[in-house]
């Protein structure tokens, strides 16, 4: 129900010094304001650092050779070592809780010459050898055709799919792709697929010149024998892929005769730990943000307590007269609360609007220049956090109001009757 | 009606106290116009407040309308403030940001009346105080004898038992008290008890008894034949 004689109250004693009531006013303005525009800030930057990882599944991990720096069993330091077949069978059988289990094989890249010819165009790309699970791993966005699949692995077929960036250098923008064929180190494939990578920024200029080719191909078609490259494992969602990872390294190592303390023998990259170390990262910032945030509307709350208890100061004597005739101590702290809420929430609204329009405006002007940043993407503040802001508004509204409220009623009437 | 045995009350400030009423026995029934006299300092402001449950009092009884007004709570004081009593001051104390009509409505807008029944029985009320006219006014636009008037319309509303008057002319030129006790003698009429706290002897012979108190005690207690 609106209670005109409330708000005609309201309104009277708020004008009764506009501008005291603006800077009051200006104050949680203020803080809701840079809680907002902090808030969009750091939600921006979380956004261009993570969708930098595209759907990258956070709890892999990736493990290579390097050279050993332990003499064990009576091989000496510094033997150069590969991973085979028979290790995926043994990681397969050996190790529990493995999501996706996919072996890689790189070859050439993009740092030699022209690797990959077709007509008269030539480029160098990075030429990688994969499973099926591997776009589970690190997925890429399927833009024509397919990914490679069990029957490509199991056949050997020479068939790659290709990056966006490969299919502007080799074809012609008007050209169907799809079933023509690319020379590839001297061998001719069949363009099955083309994919665009799903991060941002550099991570995925490297990824859109990549080429993929069944694992078994590039294996028998270069003469890498039984070679892995790479292993790249997921566990399952709830379990931390770090035990995995550590069960799979003393597997290999037992496998590959490497000393159990040689730690530099084994490469490995644990993108979970990566992923929990930059979350770890981002909870701090947004904690400071709220602390900053909350502190700064802290300050603009305790401008209005400060504010009201002037007012209810100066309007003793009315507020006795009110009690003479009638109104009861709830009636006039719900007066004085309702001044307070008005004022905080009036203020800290048009602050909300405020800082989300800046937001909207970054934003805007972001997509617009069309810079595709590594580092700040997308700023927004969630509805949520919104409405959050406007409840906690309301609330320090009513405890900014409260003790003046208090005050008020703490006075006798007649005593508040004889205050000038 | 108003009915007061051994009533003391003192102030306390800092180490000082201040004996004001000192066992006041009373009795006033319904209808009556009864004025209070008394030099500054005598207690009459302090008994007419205990009277108004603005303030407590220390020792003794008051009963209006045969309930004990002792220990309420601030709510229960409001209730009856509200219901049973209306006041007038010596400076009108009329809301400053609310118009004549607004002012005179305020009592049961504290009742939880709707506004357009409240300004429509506030604007009857400013009719018979003569000043329906100024309704729309705001307080600094009325003159003294019409803001008492506003005041008084104001302690009518809702009816009450008795209307206690805090030196309701003090503020007033003589012509214009006359015209205010006057209203009060119609008021009277309709049977409720006016009490009206005055150092002024021509107010008070207006009225249908006089009680004098010096340093806190009642010194005479006269009826008048009006």
């Amino acid at each position: 129900m609106f209670d005109t004689d409330k708000w005609q109250e309201i309104f009277y004693s708020l004008k009764q010094n506009k501008l005291r009531s603006f800077l009051t006013a200006f104050g949680v303005f203020w803080g809701i304001f840079m809680l907002i525009v902090m808030l969009g800030s750091g939600n921006g930057l979380q956004n261009g650092v993570t969708q930098g990882f595209g759907d990258f599944a956070t709890n892999s991990v990736f493990i290579w050779t390097q050279r050993t720096t332990v003499e064990y069993k009576g091989f000496p330091k510094g033997r150069f070592f590969n991973y085979d077949n028979a290790d995926i069978i043994a990681i397969q059988k050996n190790i529990k809780n493995i999501r996706y289990l996919a072996p890689r094989l790189r070859a050439g890249g993009r740092g030699g010459g022209d690797n990959v010819v077709r007509g008269l165009n030539s480029g160098a790309f990075q030429i990688s050898g994969d499973f099926p699970d591997m776009n589970l791993i690190d997925p890429v966005n399927i833009d024509a055709g397919r990914f490679i699949n069990d029957i490509d692995i199991e056949q050997k077929r020479k068939v790659v799919v290709i990056g966006t960036r490969v299919k502007e250098s080799l074809f012609e923008p008007d050209e169907e792709p799809i079933g023509q064929y690319i020379r590839i180190q001297g061998v001719y494939f069949k363009v099955v697929g083309i994919f665009s990578s799903k991060k941002s920024g550099e991570r995925a200029d490297g990824d859109n010149q990549a080429i993929f080719m069944p694992f078994t191909t590039l294996q028998k078609t270069y003469n890498y024998g039984d070679v892995v490259g790479v292993f790249a494992i997921t566990a399952y969602d709830n379990v931390s892929v770090s035990s995995v990872e550590e069960e799979t390294i003393k597997l290999l190592k037992q496998r590959h005769l490497i000393a159990p303390e040689d730690d530099q023998a084994i490469g490995h990259f644990n993108v979970e730990k990566e992923f929990k170390q930059m979350k770890g990262v981002f909870m701090g910032i947004d904690g400071l943000i709220w602390l900053v945030g909350i502190g700064t509307l802290l300050a603009g709350v305790i401008g209005v307590s400060n504010i009201m208890l002037v007012i209810v100061k100066e309007r003793t004597k009315e507020i006795g007269i009110q009690r003479a005739i009638g109104a009861t101590p709830m009636k006039i702290m719900s007066q004085i609360i309702t001044e307070s809420v008005f004022l905080t929430a009036f203020a800290g609204y048009i602050g909300l609007v405020f800082g989300v329009g800046i937001i909207e405006l970054v934003n805007f002007a972001l997509l617009k220049s069309g810079t595709d940043s590594n580092m700040f993407r997308n700023p927004e503040v969630d509805f949520q956090v919104a409405v959050t802001a406007l409840i906690i508004l309301v609330i320090s509204g009513a405890i900014a109001g409260f003790i003046p409220a208090k005050r008020a009623v703490s006075i006798k009437p007649i005593d508040a009757l004889r205050s000038e | 009606m108003i009915e007061i045995k051994g009533l003391h009350k003192s102030y306390v400030t800092g180490n000082n106290k201040l004996h004001v009423l000192k066992g006041l026995d009373l009795v006033i029934e319904q209808g009556e116009l009864v004025s209070v006299m008394g030099s500054s300092g005598s207690g009459k402001s302090t008994l007419l407040n205990v009277l108004g449950i603005l303030d407590s009092y220390d020792v003794g009884s008051y009963k209006l309308n045969d309930t004990i007004m002792s220990n309420l709570t601030e709510k229960k004081a409001a209730y009856f403030r509200n219901n049973m009593i209306g006041f007038v001051f010596q400076s009108f104390n009329l809301i400053s940001f609310k118009n004549a009509m607004e002012n005179v409505a305020l009592p049961l807008y504290y009742q939880g009346v709707g506004r357009k029944k409240r300004n429509k029985i506030a604007l009857d009320y400013l009719d018979k105080m003569g000043i329906k006219d100024w309704a729309e006014h705001m307080p600094n636009e009325l003159s003294g004898g019409q803001k008492q008037r506003v005041a008084i319309a104001r302690a009518m509303i809702s009816n009450p038992k008795v209307i206690l008057a805090d030196e309701p002319t003090g503020a007033l030129d003589s012509a214009t008290s006359l015209e205010v006790m006057d209203l009060f003698r119609e008021i009277n009429k309709s049977g409720i008890t006016i009490i009206i706290v005055t150092h002024e002897k021509d107010i008070s012979e207006k009225t249908n008894r006089i009680i004098h108190l010096t340093d806190g005690i009642i010194e005479s207690d006269i009826i008048l034949k009006n």
